[in-house]
């Protein structure tokens, strides 16, 4: 009785369907799978060009107010806490840039609680892909590309227009920044989700520091208060994706006493929230599987 | 039915938590083929027939195109251990919930929604799985398909453990949640069924086998290109099935598949899955709230309540449990008292007892497990009988009164 056993535990060759399960590596499955869902989000998104247009647009036009607002400030101040229109367009781009590419992998992770509380997770867990996966690539939203879009333009005025003794480490620092910075933003948003396994109405906690955090580090450190800069420095790593490489970038001093190098631990900080934002979503998909609820 | 079980051998038998003698079975992996001595003859019957069909058409149709195909040795193997292709011993799920009890104090209590549950299914089966809302039911599927951790017990799926290896496990089998759709809501049918091809890695011509088949048998060709959301519920369900279906799973859990659909949708579901069942061999574990599913698709019903198994049986044998009556209707030739028959062994209990005189029209409630014919002769003899019918019994009503005679 113990050798059928045996067999089929360990391999998949004697599986009774003829396309066999193999075991893979989890985090190449979950890319694979994320990628099959957005191509289809994409491609049905795709099916209606014109209206794809508008909301891609309508994405760009939203977002650059936050631009237009601050634009408006400058023609009535020609510093913002002790910076300029350019430098402040740097600390914009950067995370604007940063965060709209976190918001299009994972904009749609806030809607895990519902799926708690409607059940619809049930049928996330009952296929063969990692449920994070599923959720990430849920409702792909190619529109989001109008966020970036306009983070980008906002970073290449100010890079057009800043006066920076461009060394090959400040170069280096930019494109970083970015992908560090989309990082600590997504590992925010995964923790939130996970946290609205417990709490299914807590993706406006969420929201408020992915949403809020985003809108924070547009402006300068300078016009917060030493206690908020401490926070999203040490506590939620905000900091990191925009306001530390962009003050490397421009030369100028952190409020809050850090030597100079630690610029360049953004990528180390955004993998370290990546991987407690992992074991956080796990610890909560545990929890819904213990409970049910 | 406090103590030991009542065994019925012919039809099933009535159970009580905990009693045989599984539940400390929990290291004792691979030893499923031994477990079967609690099954009754009725089922093992069942079981033989399936199989064979099964089988027959395996040799003469799946084998023949897929030359290369590993189905022989796995069927081999795996028939050894046919007996528990499911398997739970004494499975348990606990939920804590917590109240707020005061300011900061919270009261903590549990709930057992499944208390201890222990049965085999084979493979080929067709389960029907009934019980009241809260009974367990779901909470139970939620665990055979991976989604649920139990909190106790030994549950296998075709040798899996299916909460350590949900992934590994869902390539195996086929979920339905009648309540809520597996497929993507707002693309249309097709675009679901292509990405559940890529994510399950179904090889080209078996999926396209599969799909054809299902678009053919479940009347899908006009709605591949629906978005889900615009489907009614029917045609929803219909797509949903096929959906479970593509990547061949050998076992399909239906969770309430009819539940508000219209006559037609029913008899088109019920027709599907019968014959899935008798020619591909797919097991179907099913839960339902309408009884006729049981009573058209399952030779076995499971019954549970508060979290325990109650009867394990056909469901013929459930009517003797549940102490059923069937209803003889007699239409006479003029307005009579109603009808009295004695018992025909002479004992003190009438044969037929009247429940309703309505002009000449008279309702007869009599056993369930008693025969008609003679009952009908001897009305005939002593009445002027013009027409008669018998109707079948209400099986919910059994059911309650089996709730109502356990403790």
């Amino acid at each position: 009785m113990a050798e059928p056993v045996a067999v089929r535990a360990d391999g998949g060759e004697r599986e009774p369907a003829g396309f066999a399960f193999e075991d893979r590596p989890r985090m190449l499955e979950g890319v694979r799978a994320y990628g099959l869902i957005m191509a289809m989000w994409v491609r049905s998104t795709m099916a209606y060009r014109a209206s794809f247009a508008m909301t891609l647009f309508g994405d760009f036009a939203v977002t650059a107010f936050d631009f237009v607002t601050i634009l408006l400030m400058f023609t009535h101040v020609d510093a913002l806490g002790g910076y300029s229109l350019p430098e402040i367009a740097l600390l914009y781009g950067l995370s604007a840039t940063a965060f709209g590419v976190c918001d299009l992998l994972l904009g749609s992770m806030d809607r895990v609680g519902g799926r708690v509380r409607d059940g619809t997770l049930d049928t996330l867990l009952v296929r063969p892909v990692p449920v994070l996966a599923q959720v990430a690539a849920d409702r792909f939203a190619l529109r989001r590309l109008g966020r970036i879009t306009q983070g980008l333009l906002v970073l290449g005025y100010a890079l057009v227009t800043l006066d920076i003794a461009w060394t090959p480490l400040k170069m280096l620092m930019l494109p970083m920044t970015v992908i560090g910075g989309a990082a600590i933003f997504g590992a925010i948003f995964i923790a939130g989700a996970a946290f609205q396994f417990v709490a299914q109405d807590a993706s406006e906690v969420q929201n408020s520091f992915t949403y809020g955090g985003t809108t924070l580090l547009q402006y300068p450190p300078t016009v917060f208060a030493k206690d908020l800069v401490r926070g999203v420095t040490f506590v939620v790593p905000l900091a990191f994706a925009s306001w530390l490489p962009a003050l490397y970038v421009l030369g100028r001093e952190y409020p809050v006493d850090l030597p100079r190098w630690v610029a360049f631990l953004s990528p180390l900080v955004a993998a370290g929230a990546c991987g407690l934002a992992g074991l956080a979503w796990r610890a909560g998909l545990r929890s819904y599987r213990s409970t049910g609820s | 039915m406090a103590g030991g079980a009542a065994v019925l051998p012919e039809h099933g038998q009535l159970r009580n938590h905990g009693n045989d003698g599984n539940d400390g079975n929990d290291g004792n992996d691979g030893n499923d083929g031994n477990d079967g001595n609690h099954r009754n003859h009725d089922n093992e019957r069942n079981h033989s027939n399936h199989r064979n069909h099964d089988n027959d058409r395996n040799h003469s149709n799946h084998r023949n195109q897929e030359p290369t195909g590993p189905d022989g040795t796995t069927r081999e193997s795996t028939d050894m251990a046919d007996d528990g292709f499911i398997s739970l011993d004494g499975v348990e799920k606990v939920f804590e919930v917590r109240r707020r009890a005061g300011l900061l104090r919270r009261e903590r209590h549990e709930v057992r929604a499944v208390d201890g549950i222990s049965f085999r299914v084979a493979r080929g089966e067709m389960v029907g799985y009934i019980g009241p809302n809260g009974a367990g039911k779901s909470t139970t599927i939620k665990m055979l398909t991976g989604i649920l951790t139990p909190s106790g017990g030994r549950l296998r799926v075709a040798g899996i453990d299916p909460s350590r290896e949900r992934t590994r496990l869902a390539h195996r089998i086929g979920v339905v949640f009648g309540q809520r759709t597996t497929l993507w809501w707002d693309l249309p049918l097709r675009d679901s069924y292509r990405l559940m091809h890529r994510m399950y890695r179904i090889p080209e011509r078996r999926y396209r086998e599969n799909l054809d088949r299902c678009v053919e048998l479940l009347d899908l060709e006009k709605l591949l290109e629906v978005p889900v959301r615009q489907l009614s519920l029917g045609q929803r369900m219909r797509g949903d099935i096929a959906a479970a279906l593509l990547h061949d799973p050998e076992v399909l859990y239906l969770d309430e598949p009819t539940i508000g659909l219209d006559v037609v949708s029913k008899a088109k579901v019920r027709r599907f899955l019968k014959e899935l069942n008798a020619e591909r061999g797919t097991t179907v574990l099913l839960t339902t709230h309408d009884l006729t599913d049981i009573e058209q698709l399952c030779g076995r019903v499971m019954v549970i309540d508060h979290g325990r198994l109650m009867y394990d049986g056909s469901l013929t044998g459930l009517h003797e449990v549940g102490e059923s009556e069937r209803m003889l209707v007699v239409d006479l030739e003029s307005e009579l008292p109603p009808i009295r028959l004695e018992s025909a062994d002479g004992g003190g209990q009438p044969a037929v007892r009247a429940v309703k005189v309505e002009g000449p029209r008279q309702w007869l409630a009599f056993p369930a497990a008693a025969s008609a014919a003679p009952l009908v002769a001897r009305i005939a003899a002593d009445y002027p009988l013009v027409d008669l019918s018998v109707r079948e019994p209400d099986i919910e009503a059994v059911i309650a009164r089996m709730y109502e005679s356990t403790p």
